[in-house]
């Protein structure tokens, strides 16, 4: 079946089929389809609890959530059947939209450990030392990340900027296949803004999908997407190109509230 | 009536304990007389139980029942082992200073190696001139039992303005299963002096023994001492360790205590800054599994003004095992410009661990800065989330979180090697858990 999907259109590499989540009791989500194939950068637009951030966590494996029907396949296999780190090792990265801070995990051990776990659960070798380095101080080189914040705990002391900057760099890093970017542009000036959306569209590859979840349309202005989704009540009610995301901007949620 | 019975009944064990003994153990005749009175104190109070309030936490009646008979003194095959559990527990460069099964192995120890300026004796030589090693300013039943039973140990002086850029590490090893030892040592430090002694403790083949140790250290002013001990017995061995340190004036002293062994253990340090200006570090991680019992117990006594003691202490607990820490902070009358603060943090890796915190402030003076804190609590679900969506198992995910834990803790340890040294044992221990 993916064999005919390539030789047609580009492969599948996420496939949503009506999922229905739980939070303690309450369905976030309704049914939701969504399909993203790889090179793609989609964009999920949704108001304030339309269940944006409960889809990316359902996709990373953040416990808390139910999954009472629907499933999630990732290249063709259950996504839903994993715990989060064999989906990070296949491939699923979440840039977080609050990422955390943890002190006296220093953030160059962290980089390194989180690296060769995934390459380890891969079956491949370990990077070495040097090669490790390398690479780390070319990808933070370009993210404007200077190096003594490596030195430091993870994201502790980081601004809003440098935290998402420091995503960015491990999108960078492990070189996943689908990267989902939960509101990246929350709590950064434009300047800040700019820097990580540079360095995520540098990431662009025919082989690499992205997720794009955002409330406002000013992030796809500088990552501009293939596809807009419109989100609402937990479901996607709406899909299109790049200009739906400034007809939105124009008109607002408003019209899909009752379209859900 | 029943009580009554199963006093006399576990004194009488004790005597036996004792007077089978006593002809193993070195001493002038002023000696024996000081070891008898020790014991008798020791048979008058017993072993410590949750009634008395300094041992309230741990139980010894309960936890221990009785005291074990004194181990035999080590033959050629004990001293064989012994050598090669030395190898693998010795500290790069260190001078060794071995004692297996409560007496010293001069052939595994480093005694040659000593300069003119640190003088070394064993108890046991000392104490045919003098008892005075027996005695200490603060006395319970188990520092008793140690003092009248107490075989050997190590003896050393070190000289005023020596420089020692070796440490000194006391190894004690335990190759007799069912059995105890009981040890003593002094270490005097002289004035303007720099050294770093470590303490080990570990099994060679022993299993269900016990250790009672004390340790009396006394710093000379302008000295600048580490004194870091390492306690990996066996999982199901006992360790009941004494430290009694007096600290003179502008020293630096910088102690730090690992349990990572012994189904049960305790360490009861008692430190008093008698000399002005001094800065004492003392701190501690306990990592425990399985029904492991640690206690770390540390009594600072400032007893003169413009000192300052730090004290951070981690907990790591699994399974059903009990960490205790209780720290006291007392500041005399006089000791105006005191500065103490003690921080002690409990991570409890399991629903059945257990946490005991009590710290103590008794402040007698009116302008001091003193301050403590204590939490206990889980490894924080949203930083494990975090580093298994970076790809690490559970397992790694929580090692992680787990070494930065009681990394705030193994950083204040200020020598690098040792600090090395001990992370590295922190990360077998968090291995072999996994």
């Amino acid at each position: 079946m993916h064999h005919l999907n390539r030789l047609d259109t580009k492969m599948a590499l996420l496939e949503v089929k009506d999922l229905k989540v739980r939070v303690e009791e309450r369905e976030i989500l309704h049914g939701l389809t969504l399909t993203v194939n790889e090179g793609e950068v989609h964009a999920i637009m949704g108001p304030n609890g339309s269940g944006k951030s409960t889809l990316s966590h359902v996709i990373a494996g953040k416990p808390g959530y139910e999954v009472t029907d629907g499933q999630i396949l990732f290249k063709g296999e259950d996504l839903l059947e994993m715990s989060p780190d064999e989906r990070a090792a296949k491939g699923v990265f979440l840039a977080f939209q609050y990422p955390v801070e943890i002190p006296g995990v220093a953030t160059m051990n962290f980089l390194r450990t989180a690296l060769n776990a995934q390459r380890k659960a891969r079956g491949e070798d370990e990077y070495s030392t040097p090669d490790f380095l390398k690479k780390v101080r070319e990808v933070s080189k370009s993210l404007n990340i200077p190096q003594d914040m490596l030195k430091r705990g993870v994201n502790v002391g980081f601004s809003g900027g440098e935290k998402k900057r420091n995503e960015v760099l491990q999108m960078a890093l492990f070189e996943p296949s689908l990267c989902i970017l939960d509101e990246m542009d929350s709590g950064l000036d434009i300047d800040a803004l700019r820097i990580a959306a540079d360095g995520v569209n540098a990431l662009r590859s025919p082989g690499r999908a992205m997720v794009v979840i955002t409330h406002y349309q000013r992030l796809l202005n500088y990552i501009v997407p293939d596809v807009v989704h419109v989100m609402s009540k937990g479901r996607v009610v709406k899909s299109g190109g790049k200009e739906l995301a400034l007809e939105l901007e124009a008109s607002g949620y408003a019209q899909f509230e009752d379209a859900a | 009536m029943n009580v009554a019975v199963a006093k006399t009944g576990k004194g009488r064990a004790v005597s036996d304990l004792f007077t089978s003994a006593e002809g193993r153990l070195p001493g002038s005749s002023a000696v024996t007389a000081v070891r008898r009175e020790a014991f008798e104190t020791y048979e008058r109070l017993a072993l410590p139980h949750r009634r008395i309030e300094e041992w309230k936490y741990t139980d010894l009646r309960a936890l221990v029942g009785e005291v074990l008979p004194l181990a035999a003194a080590p033959d050629a095959a004990a001293l064989k082992l012994a050598a090669d559990t030395v190898k693998t527990h010795a500290i790069a460069g260190a001078r060794k200073l071995v004692l297996v099964d409560g007496v010293f192995a001069a052939d595994l120890s480093d005694v040659k190696a000593f300069v003119a300026e640190v003088g070394f004796k064993t108890l046991r030589e000392t104490l045919e001139k003098d008892a005075g090693l027996l005695k200490t300013a603060s006395t319970d039943a188990v520092i008793s039992l140690n003092a009248a039973m107490a075989t050997d140990g190590v003896v050393l002086d070190i000289a005023d303005g020596a420089q020692l850029s070796a440490p000194i590490q006391i190894i004690h090893i335990a190759t007799a299963t069912s059995a105890s030892a009981f040890t003593r040592s002094q270490v005097t430090i002289g004035k303007g002096a720099r050294a770093t002694i470590v303490e080990s403790f570990v099994a060679a083949g022993a299993a269900a023994y016990q250790v009672n140790d004390a340790v009396i250290v006394s710093v000379g002013d302008d000295a600048d001492v580490a004194h870091i001990r390492l306690m990996d017995d066996a999982p199901d061995a006992l360790n009941v360790s004494s430290h009694f340190v007096t600290v003179g004036a502008n020293v630096k002293f910088n102690f730090f205590n690992m349990t990572t062994g012994a189904a049960v253990s305790r360490l009861q340090g008692f430190i008093t800054l008698a000399g002005e200006g001094s800065e004492l570090s003392a701190n501690g991680v306990n990592l425990l599994q399985k029904t492991e019992h640690g206690d770390t117990t540390l009594v600072v006594d400032h007893a003169v003004p413009n000192c300052v003691s730090r004290e951070v202490f981690r907990a790591v607990i699994d399974d059903r095992a009990h960490s205790v820490f209780q720290g006291r902070i007392i500041v005399r009358p006089d000791a105006q410009k005191t500065d103490g603060k003690m921080m002690t943090r409990a991570l409890l890796l399991s629903d059945e661990a257990e946490a005991d915190n009590k710290p103590e402030l008794e402040i007698f003076a009116d302008d001091v800065s003193c301050g403590h804190g204590a939490t206990a609590g889980a490894l924080d679900d949203s930083l494990l989330f975090y580093l298994k969506a970076r790809g690490l198992p559970e397992k790694q995910a929580q090692a992680l979180l787990i070494q930065a834990f009681v990394g705030e803790a193994i950083e204040q340890i200020a020598d690098d090697g040792l600090r090395e040294h001990v992370i590295g044992i922190a990360e077998r221990w968090l291995e072999r858990r996994s």
